[in-house]
């Protein structure tokens, strides 16, 4: 075999002892507040990723300063759910430890921090780990943090499911020490010829990220096929009996480059529940192996399957499992946003879902969001459960507590504010000025960029539907824009390309429908073809069929031919 | 003159040591010549002078004790009046005076400062602590007088000065014209003083016309010919804010252009640096006051507006109790009265007020000739020169701290620090070299550095580290800093950071004092290091501290004390003597202030 050049993550990763690098080198160096480049990749391992605050890069040149570097870390929480007494943990570090003095929920159902000094992070890993959470492999080329419906309402089907997604995660770890030697103080081993340290990694682990999500129709608030491996529960009788699997998915691209693209997952068909684990692992590795190690544009699992074509991908999914794929069971598909407040579950406890702009948690002037939610924890006596529409759900909640989580709620500003349809169904991700790839703004412009959108909605009279609007900064896709019915993704500050014509269920990808444009000109498209859609729209179609079905936008079903062009 | 017109006929060598001279210069190359001769001339003026002294009879022995050089100047000037008048004069630094000398003296006079706590100068620590020990002589042959220099804000106003009055009666000397005691605003005293000591050395020294004349320590070169008397106009180049927007202090790096001007300075000189009043602060000034701006006051021989006066002649952001005293009869408010009676109290309200917080708290009616002969007169200030020429050239650089306070709603700066930090490119600035003998890199440049520099307190490193990246010199340099917090505060950041990569700096250990629960300080650093630091020391390195007198000088020390305690076996006495040892052997060198 000749030997290609690989990408150089994968010599990082080779010679990084499993992942542990100089990274504790990088610690005791005080004079930088960053990490070597090297291990700039491997940090992300253990689950943060450098960053600097990009508003003050030339101030700070000037001031003779170093970048204004902090980390951003994110935490491994499966399912989102977590106790209040974690909560509380994870809120005291946000106030005393971040610069940001804030949690971000995530778009992956998980909460993150920005503005972590480096001196901080090890302060930081063992606070959560005394509350039993960690941030290992909550970035890199692993599994990240496994996502799966927290719907409040079937809450026997929630359960069930999510122990799944909690069996995924705790399985497809990274078994490495490395984490607790350098951040946890425990006693450094030495990793002897031979030894099997990574049974189901190896010592490079997988080529890239790995996205897994599990959905409970006919919620798609996981937005199940935007996965690397999703799994859609199929229940009879109230009982999980097994999942209809779907892999290849994937959002990440880059502008300009056609041979890379976003895509939605294939589906496989049917799988036993108790063979969950058993196909979640030989499709990873199948990716392990198979994978583009020389490319990291290309190396997500989506570009496997259609290099290799989806048969022999499937044959050898197969062959590892030793199992056939069932033929897919009948399921619904349906809303991809979360139910706002109230609901009672079937085992009569009830759960607030409640709407937090940007997924961002912070005390601002008159909404003390951090303050309420840090109240409400020390009263509740069940579980949070972050969603993928970076929301926060107060779960189970007695009846007889009711009134005073409300009474908190309301009180805090968490509570009481009209939220459309369309907002309520609208994600951005972080960007400016943190995120080191965004090239526009998201999370800070995005509430403004609505509010006019709602104002043309409204004009239009139908300010009562929804429609899914995303922005990124970057085709990266933290917030899955090309599965947007209106998706923005950053060019240049200021400049967006405007895809149109994905489904409202998150089914169908978009398209590139307008390049590089402003504000004005995204609005005044908007007005035009809201105008036309109110006018030509027939009944119950949704704004992103209408504009695939009257050709605004050809629909793309098969992304690696479809998606450009 | 050029080197191969060099002969020993030309010259004060003999003609083995040109040999070795035409040797060793024709190895270098243009830059390590221009470094030699910097070296040299350095050198020579750190006193260690090849001319014969005269002997003792035939001359006046002037010694001085000087920390921001006033007191060099005000000796150098009595050399230079006592010369014309026919004297045979030794001027030299107390620092560099050899005491064994003192029982053969006849005629000495004294000019010495005091700081902080009625502390002797680093250069008369020594001189001062010998006089009152044991070893001291009897000096019953010693006519001598003792101008002393102080800033009447502080307690112990010239106390050094007194000290040596006291101790050399004590010894038997004889005063031949009092001491005299000279404020900040001193050349007016400091002139009678000169007047009259050498109308009170008539009698006993015999004027010879033209004798050996020692003047080691004055500056032959156009440094000299720019003084604070009569600066040089320069051209301010930058004025950029060091400290991160999220800082709560303001410090500023200063870039001036000394043009064609000539000036050269040295690695660990300060620049003296007169500035104006800001127009707002006079402003208030006249207005709570109800004088005219366009009021002539004439100030000396000279007459101008009274805006003017106060913009240029006076001093507004300093407070001196004289001014506080005068005030308090002036407006005859019972709470200043009160103030002014107790001399606590009075630096107290020195210390944290300025003239502009006075007038406005005690009201009264002033003409605007009262309020001129008041003040005092303005005084350049003294900032530790952040660059080397061998890499800025023409260019002096300073690290300036705002002086900011806020009192009662009201923004107070410091004058000349304001002055530079609203500073516009092209603004013109008048300074003068000051150079500081008792603060330079080690002339073997394989001798180890350590360097404590909190805060501003870098500034001298920073020329440092230019000087010996200019020489070629790699490692054996170690930097101490510490600020409040290291995202904002990290005075040069990015150019330690070179350093450290380039090697140039072997270490840098970082006291960051608020960016953890309990407060960390360079000092806490010294002794964490401690053994590392000690072992340096003993292998010949140089320990120097620049920045607060008041608190992290002292700090520092103890913590050196501690670390030769610990780390060399000592006792606290031999630690002592250990670090005393340090400092005569220019080994232990401070720029504090």
């Amino acid at each position: 075999m000749s030997e290609k050049k690989l990408a150089i993550n994968e010599y990082l990763k080779t010679d990084s002892d499993y992942l542990r690098g100089t990274i504790q080198e990088g610690l005791d160096t005080a004079v930088t507040g960053a990490f070597s480049e090297g291990d700039q990749q491997l940090i992300k391992f253990h689950g943060f990723y450098q960053q600097d605050d990009r508003d003050l890069r030339n101030e700070r040149k000037e001031q003779k300063l170093e970048p204004l570097y902090s980390f951003m870390l994110r935490a491994r929480v499966a399912g989102g759910v977590c106790s209040p007494k974690q909560w509380l943990a994870v809120d005291e570090i946000a106030s005393n430890l971040t610069s940001s003095n804030s949690i971000r929920l995530t778009t992956r159902q998980t909460f993150q921090y920005h503005g972590i000094s480096k001196r901080n992070l090890k302060t930081i890993i063992k606070d959560l780990d005394r509350e039993a959470l960690d941030s290992i492999a909550a970035c890199g080329d692993v599994n990240r943090n496994v996502m799966c419906n927290p719907n409040p309402v079937e809450s026997k089907l929630h359960q069930q499911a999510y122990a799944y997604a909690k069996k995924l995660s705790d399985n497809m770890l990274p078994h490495t020490k490395a984490y607790a030697e350098i951040w946890l103080d425990d006693e450094k081993l030495v990793t002897t010829e031979g030894e099997e340290v990574e049974p189901v990694y190896g010592k490079t682990y997988l080529p890239r990220k790995f996205k897994m999500a599990v959905a409970v129709p006919p919620d798609n608030d996981v937005d199940v096929y935007t996965n690397d491996l999703g799994f859609i529960a199929v229940a009879e009788a109230g009982e999980l009996v097994g999942f209809n699997l779907v892999a290849g998915g994937g959002m990440g691209s880059t502008h300009g480059e056609v041979t890379t693209f976003p895509r939605l997952a294939d589906d496989f068909g049917y799988i036993k529940a108790e063979d969950t684990l058993k196909f979640a692992e030989a499709i990873m590795t199948v990716q392990r192996d198979w994978g583009n190690r020389e490319n990291r544009k290309l190396s997500r699992l989506k570009y496997t399957i259609v290099k290799h074509g989806y048969d022999v991908f499937k044959a050898e999914v197969e062959k590892r499992t030793g199992i056939n794929f069932e033929p897919k069971r009948d399921v619904v598909i349906g809303d991809r946003g979360d139910r706002y407040g109230w609901k009672q579950g079937v085992d009569d406890n009830w759960h607030l879902t409640l709407f937090i702009e940007g997924g961002r948690v912070k005390d601002l002037p008159g909404q003390p969001l951090q303050t309420g939610l840090r109240e409400i924890a020390k009263i509740h006596q069940g579980d949070f459960r972050m969603t993928s529409n970076q929301n926060i759900i107060v779960a189970g909640v007695p009846a007889a507590d009711k009134d005073k989580v409300e009474a908190l709620a309301r009180q805090h500003g968490l509570m009481g504010k009209l939220i459309s349809e369309t907002r309520g169904r609208s994600i951005a991700c972080v960007a400016l000025p943190t995120c080191a790839l965004a090239m526009a703004e998201a999370e800070r412009y995005f509430p403004d960029f609505l509010t006019k959108v709602e104002a043309l909605q409204d004009k239009h009279g139908f300010l009562d539907q929804g429609i899914v609007i995303r922005m990124t900064g970057c085709p990266n896709g933290c917030a899955r824009p090309f599965a947007a019915e209106i998706g923005l993704v950053g060019k240049a500050p200021g400049r967006y390309n405007l895809y149109l014509g994905a489904s409202y269920e998150g089914t169908r990808l978009n398209k590139l429908y307008r390049e590089n444009i402003q504000e004005t000109e995204i609005l005044a498209e908007l007005d035009g073809l809201f105008a036309r859609y109110v006018a030509e729209r027939e009944t119950a179609e949704t704004f992103g069929n209408y504009t695939v079905r009257i050709g605004v936008v050809a629909a793309v079903i098969d992304a690696a031919k479809e998606f450009h062009g | 003159m050029l080197l191969k017109e060099l002969s020993s006929l030309a010259s004060p060598l003999s003609s083995g040591q040109v040999d070795k001279l035409k040797q060793f210069t024709a190895e270098l190359s243009a830059v390590q010549l221009a470094w030699v001769s910097g070296y040299l001339a350095a050198t020579s003026e750190q006193g260690t002078s090849v001319v014969p002294q005269a002997t003792a009879e035939q001359v006046i022995t002037i010694l001085y004790g000087s920390q921001t050089g006033n007191g060099r100047g005000v000796a150098a000037e009595l050399a230079e009046k006592a010369q014309a008048q026919g004297y045979a004069v030794n001027l030299v630094s107390m620092g560099d005076y050899k005491t064994r000398q003192l029982k053969q003296e006849t005629l000495m006079l004294f000019v010495v400062s005091t700081h902080g706590e009625g502390e002797a100068p680093d250069d008369a620590i020594e001189l001062h602590k010998f006089l009152a020990s044991k070893r001291a002589p009897k000096l019953d042959k010693l006519n001598y007088s003792i101008l002393a220099l102080g800033d009447s804000s502080y307690e112990f106003f010239c106390q050094t000065g007194k000290d040596f009055d006291v101790r050399l009666a004590a010894l038997g000397a004889t005063s031949i014209s009092p001491l005299v005691e000279c404020d900040v605003d001193y050349e007016e005293h400091a002139a009678k003083w000169q007047e009259s000591v050498l109308e009170a050395v008539k009698p006993l020294v015999q004027s010879t016309g033209a004798s050996v004349v020692s003047i080691a320590s004055t500056t032959q070169s156009a440094t000299a010919s720019f003084t604070k008397q009569k600066p040089y106009t320069a051209e301010l180049l930058v004025s950029q804010k060091l400290t991160g927007r999220d800082s709560d202090r303001d410090v500023r790096h200063v870039e001036i252009e000394l043009g064609d001007s000539g000036i050269s300075y040295q690695a660990g000189d300060a620049l003296g640096v007169w500035f104006t009043n800001s127009a707002a602060l006079v402003s208030e000034l006249l207005e709570n006051l109800s004088l005219n701006g366009d009021d002539q006051v004439s100030l000396g021989s000279d007459t101008m507006s009274l805006r003017d006066a106060l913009t240029n002649k006076k001093e507004l952001t300093q407070l001196y109790p004289g001014l506080v005293t005068g005030w308090a009869e002036l407006s005859q408010n019972q709470a200043l009265l009160d103030i002014s009676t107790d001399k606590a109290l009075v630096r107290e309200y020195v210390n944290n007020n300025q003239v502009a917080d006075l007038v406005q708290q005690f009201p009264a009616s002033v003409s605007a000739e009262q309020l001129v002969s008041l003040l005092r007169g303005i005084t350049p200030r003294l900032y530790s020169i952040a660059s080397s020429q061998a890499e800025v050239e023409s260019e002096v650089h300073l690290t300036v701290a705002l002086v900011e306070d806020e009192r009662e709603g009201v923004a107070r700066f410091g004058g000349a620090s304001q002055f530079l930090a609203s500073a516009e490119e092209g603004q013109q600035v008048n300074v003068y070299v000051e150079p500081n003998n008792h603060f330079r890199l080690p002339e073997n440049p394989d001798t180890p550095v350590i360097m404590v520099g909190p805060g501003t307190g870098v500034a001298p490193f920073r020329a440092f580290m230019q000087q010996r990246s200019a020489q070629g010199i790699a490692g054996n340099a170690w930097l101490i800093f510490g600020n409040p917090h290291f995202e904002q505060d990290f005075l040069y950041q990015t150019e330690w950071q070179q350093y450290v990569q380039s090697g140039e700096l072997s270490r840098i250990d970082l006291a960051f004092s608020r960016d953890q629960a309990h407060k960390v300080y360079v000092q806490h650093k010294i002794i964490e290091q401690g053994e590392t630091l000690w072992q340096w020391l003993e292998s010949g390195a140089h320990f120097y501290v620049c920045g607060d007198a008041e608190r992290m000088a002292k700090d520092v020390h103890q913590a050196l004390l501690d670390v030769v305690i610990k780390f060399g076996g000592k006792t606290p006495e031999q630690a002592e003597d250990y670090l005393e040892t340090l400092r005569a052997a220019k080994r232990y060198q401070k720029d504090v202030y």
